[in-house]
């Protein structure tokens, strides 16, 4: 069964997906099986360890469980300061 | 708000007078500057990029645990993000305190929780190839994470 739920790229992961957000249906259940459908599916290069999720606003555990209707935010690895 | 993120150009003088306080015997701050080489090769400019929200909570966040764990006074941070020039402030850091070591010591550990927790990025322009994502992979195979 699938679920409809929105992804949200930002800096590498954007230029990879060559977008900002899409709607995808998703057998994934939980926030790290979304990030290996997509990472897969865009060329996502970066190990997911070193990357950041977060799901409805929160930062999240990559083990969250995702509902339809649910925001997905996946973060690259990040550079501040 | 302790911590902020700006597209405006940082002031650290402005900054600065946030942490005066009678009791404080100490001042410690920290500026990141945009520098015009890493890892050997030229930079023109650096783009940040932010999720400006979840990095102001987490930046919030970071701050408190230094009020936690040290014996200061007041604390501020304010990330730039933007297209930034060579010799520009990314980020600014002071803390006040009544004596140095609480004071160099909660800088330290709320620039170093900044670089890793915050969801900023930073592409650099360089002169010789085209710009890349700093911590990036580039290819197939992922690369280490520098200090």
């Amino acid at each position: 069964m699938s679920i409809q739920v929105t992804a949200h790229y930002f800096a590498v992961f954007r230029e990879r997906a060559g977008c900002e957000t899409e709607s995808i249906s998703t057998g994934s259940t939980n926030a790290a099986e979304l990030f290996n459908e997509v990472a897969a599916r865009h060329g996502f290069a970066d190990a997911r360890e070193r990357c950041k999720v977060a799901v409805n606003g929160a930062l999240a555990h990559w083990d969250t469980h995702i509902d339809a209707g649910d925001e997905v935010l996946f973060f690259p690895p990040v550079a501040g300061g | 708000m302790k911590f902020s993120i700006t597209e405006e150009p940082i002031d650290p003088a402005a900054l600065q007078g946030d942490l005066h306080d009678a009791a404080a015997g100490a001042c410690a701050s920290f500026e990141g500057w945009v520098r015009n080489i890493n890892e050997g090769e030229s930079v023109d400019a650096l783009e940040y990029e932010t999720h400006a929200v979840l990095a102001t909570s987490e930046g919030e966040k970071v701050i408190a645990e230094a009020f936690e764990r040290f014996d200061i006074i007041e604390a501020v941070c304010v990330h730039r993000v933007g297209r930034l020039a060579i010799g520009d402030c990314a980020v600014w850091v002071g803390v006040s305190a009544g004596h140095r070591g609480a004071a160099f010591d909660a800088c330290r550990y709320i620039i170093d929780e900044i670089k890793h927790r915050l969801p900023i990025w930073k592409k650099e322009h360089y002169r010789e190839r085209e710009a890349a994502w700093v911590n990036c992979a580039t290819t197939g195979s992922d690369s280490p994470l520098p200090e």
